[in-house]
C-alpha cells in the first residue's frame, strides 16, 4: 500500500496531468475520473483568479480567455509557494517577457511589475510619517540629510506608458482615443494616508530624483539627479502622502 | 472567552464601512488567517477597528493538517502572531491538505481515512495545539471521490482524532450534505454518528450543483445562500446539540451585507426557537 506522502505526491502529479491518484473511486467507480476533476478545476480556477485579482490591468489587456489560459501555464511552472497569496506572483513579469504569444505587447511585463509593486505597497508595514518641521530642518542642510521612506514606496520606471496604460484600464476609465504606449512613463506608487495607493507619474527629472532618494543618496545629491525638474513637488507629494517616514544623517 | 451561540458572518473587506456605519448585532466575525498575515496596511487596520466591537474567529486555510509533512513552523509562527495580536475566541483548520511539499495548490484536498494518516493527522493537530497554546476546531471536510483504501469512516476518523487529541470540532453542515450526496449516503446517518458533544461552531454555506449520470454531484462553493434541505439539517442538529456558535460563509459573488444579513437573521431564529425550547424543557 502506497503510504501517505506516496498517495500526495500522485494526487498533486494528477491536478496537472489527470492521472487518478492511488485507490480514487465513487460509489459509481467509473465515475471517479470526473469526480476528481472538481479539484483539479478548484485548483486551477482558485489560482487563476488569485493571479488574476493581483494582476488585472494584464488580465484587461490580454482579455479573460487568454490571461485564463496562460494562467494555467504559469500556475504549472510557478505555483504559490505559500498560502499567503499576495507573494506569489513576483516572477509573473519574467515569465510575461519570455511568452512568445505575448510579444506584440511589450508594455505587459512593466504593466504587471506595476500592478505588483501596487500589492506591495498595499500589505506595507505601517510607519508614522515625520513631521513638516522635521522635512524643513533636513531641506536646510540637504548636504547632510537623506530621507528614510515609508516601505510601501516603489518606483517603476518603464520605456512604455505604463501609467497611462494603467489608468486607461481601470474601472470607469473614459477613452479618450488612441494611446501610445511607446511613450517612456515613470510611476510613483505608495499607500498614502486615506490607505490608497495610487499611481502617480512622474517627469523623467523627478524619477531620477525619487529613484536617488530610493538609493539613500543626500538630498544635495538627489537634487543633482532632478535634470530641471523641481524637487520641491515630489518632496511635498510624499509629505502629504506621508511617504517620508525619516531622516537620517549621511554617513 | 468562546465564540457566543449565535450567528456570525465571514468577514469581507467590502462591506466594512457597511459594518462600520450600521454596526449590526451578530456573535462574531470570522476571517481567514491567511489574508491577515501581511506586514501592514489596510487588512489590518480593518481587522483591529472589526475587533473592537466583535468576537473573532479565527479560520485557517494553509496549514495542511492532512497532508504528510509537519505543519511548517513559519506558518505556525504567523500564526500564533495573529492569535497573540487579536485574541481570536476560536481558532479553526480543515481536515485536508493544501501543501504538496513547496507548493500551495489553494483548495482543501482530501485524504485516505486510514490509521497512517490518523496517526499523521492526530501528530499534526497535538503539534499545532502544543504551539499556539489553544484549542483547535477541525472541520470537516467537502468531498467529491472515494478512497478505496480508506478503512474509517469519516465520523470514526474525525471522533477519534477529538478524543485523542482533546481538539474540538467544526460542524459544517453544508459540507455534510455535500459530502453525502455525492458518495450516496444519508446526512443523517452522518450526523448521528457524529460526536455533537465536541462541536465548537457551526458552518453554513452555499454549493452549487453539477449533474453526474448516477445522480447530482454538489460542490460546495460558498458562492450562493444556504440551500433549503442544509437549513433542514441545521434545524435538526441544533435541536438535538442545543444552540451553537453558527457561521454563513459566503466567499465567491459575495452579495450585498443585507443578504448575509438576512442568512444570519434566518439562523438566529433558529437558534432561539432551540434555546426557548431548552428553557422550558428545564
Amino acid at each position: 500500500m502506497p503510504t501517505h506522502a506516496d498517495f500526495t505526491r500522485a494526487f498533486r502529479a494528477g491536478l496537472f496531468t489527470g492521472t487518478l491518484p492511488p485507490g480514487t473511486t465513487a460509489q459509481a467507480p467509473d465515475e471517479a475520473t470526473q469526480r476528481f476533476a472538481v479539484y483539479r478545476n478548484n485548483v486551477a480556477h482558485s489560482l487563476t483568479r488569485a493571479l488574476a485579482r493581483r494582476f488585472p490591468v494584464v488580465e484587461r489587456l490580454v482579455g479573460v480567455e487568454f490571461f485564463t489560459a496562460m494562467a494555467r501555464l504559469y500556475i504549472e511552472a510557478y505555483p504559490p509557494a505559500s498560502p499567503r497569496l499576495f507573494l506569489w506572483g513576483e516572477g509573473f513579469a519574467r515569465f510575461l517577457q519570455g511568452f512568445p504569444p505575448v510579444r506584440s505587447l511589450p508594455y505587459l511585463p512593466d504593466v504587471s511589475r506595476l500592478e505588483w509593486q501596487r500589492g506591495i505597497a498595499y500589505h506595507a508595514a505601517d510607519m508614522p510619517s515625520v513631521t513638516p518641521a522635521d522635512l524643513a530642518l533636513a531641506a536646510a542642510d540637504p548636504a547632510r540629510f537623506k530621507l528614510v521612506l515609508h516601505p510601501s514606496v516603489g518606483l517603476i520606471r518603464s520605456r512604455h506608458a505604463v501609467v497611462t496604460i494603467w489608468q486607461a484600464n481601470q474601472p470607469g476609465a473614459v477613452q479618450t482615443g488612441p494611446l501610445r504606449a511607446d511613450r517612456a512613463e515613470d510611476a510613483l506608487i505608495l499607500r498614502d494616508r486615506a490607505d490608497q495607493v495610487p499611481v502617480i507619474a512622474l517627469s523623467p527629472g523627478e524619477a531620477g530624483f525619487q529613484s536617488a532618494l530610493m538609493r539613500g543618496e543626500t538630498l544635495l545629491e538627489a537634487a543633482t539627479r532632478a535634470e530641471g525638474a523641481d524637487p520641491a513637488r515630489l518632496l511635498s507629494l510624499l509629505m502629504r502622502a506621508g511617504a517620508i517616514t525619516g531622516i537620517a544623517q549621511q554617513g | 472567552m468562546p465564540l457566543p451561540n449565535a450567528p456570525g458572518l465571514g468577514f469581507k473587506p467590502e462591506h466594512f464601512a457597511a459594518i462600520r456605519d450600521t454596526r449590526p448585532q451578530l456573535g462574531f466575525f470570522e476571517v481567514h488567517a491567511e489574508n491577515y498575515m501581511g506586514a501592514g496596511g489596510p487588512p489590518h487596520r480593518q481587522l483591529t477597528a472589526l475587533r473592537q466591537d466583535y468576537g473573532l474567529s479565527l479560520h485557517g486555510v494553509g496549514l495542511s493538517i492532512g497532508g504528510p509533512d509537519r505543519p511548517d513552523a513559519g506558518h505556525l509562527a504567523r500564526l500564533r502572531d495573529l492569535i497573540t495580536r487579536y485574541q481570536p475566541a476560536s481558532f479553526s483548520e480543515h481536515l485536508a491538505w493544501s501543501s504538496h511539499e513547496t507548493d500551495y495548490l489553494n483548495d482543501l484536498l482530501p485524504l485516505p481515512y486510514t490509521a497512517e494518516t490518523l496517526q499523521l493527522v492526530c501528530d499534526h493537530v497535538d503539534e499545532v495545539q502544543a504551539t499556539l497554546g489553544c484549542r483547535l476546531l477541525l472541520e470537516n471536510p467537502s468531498t467529491y471521490v472515494l478512497f478505496a483504501q480508506s478503512t474509517l469512516a469519516e465520523t470514526e476518523f474525525l471522533a477519534e482524532i477529538a478524543r485523542r487529541t482533546g481538539c474540538g470540532l467544526l460542524l459544517d453542515v453544508n459540507n455534510v450534505f455535500v459530502s453525502c450526496t455525492n458518495h450516496r449516503t444519508d446526512p443523517q446517518d452522518w450526523l448521528a454518528a457524529f460526536p455533537l458533544a465536541a462541536v465548537g461552531e457551526v458552518h453554513l454555506g452555499g454549493h452549487a450543483t453539477e449533474a453526474l449520470p448516477s445522480g447530482p454531484l454538489l460542490i460546495d462553493d460558498h458562492g450562493s445562500p444556504v440551500a433549503d434541505p442544509v437549513w433542514e439539517l441545521y434545524s435538526r442538529t441544533i435541536a438535538r446539540a442545543g444552540a451553537l456558535p453558527t457561521l454563513i460563509e459566503w466567499d465567491n459573488d459575495v452579495p450585498e451585507f443585507s443578504i448575509l444579513l438576512a442568512e444570519a437573521a434566518r439562523a438566529a431564529a433558529i437558534l432561539t426557537q432551540a434555546e426557548m425550547r431548552h428553557a422550558h424543557a428545564c
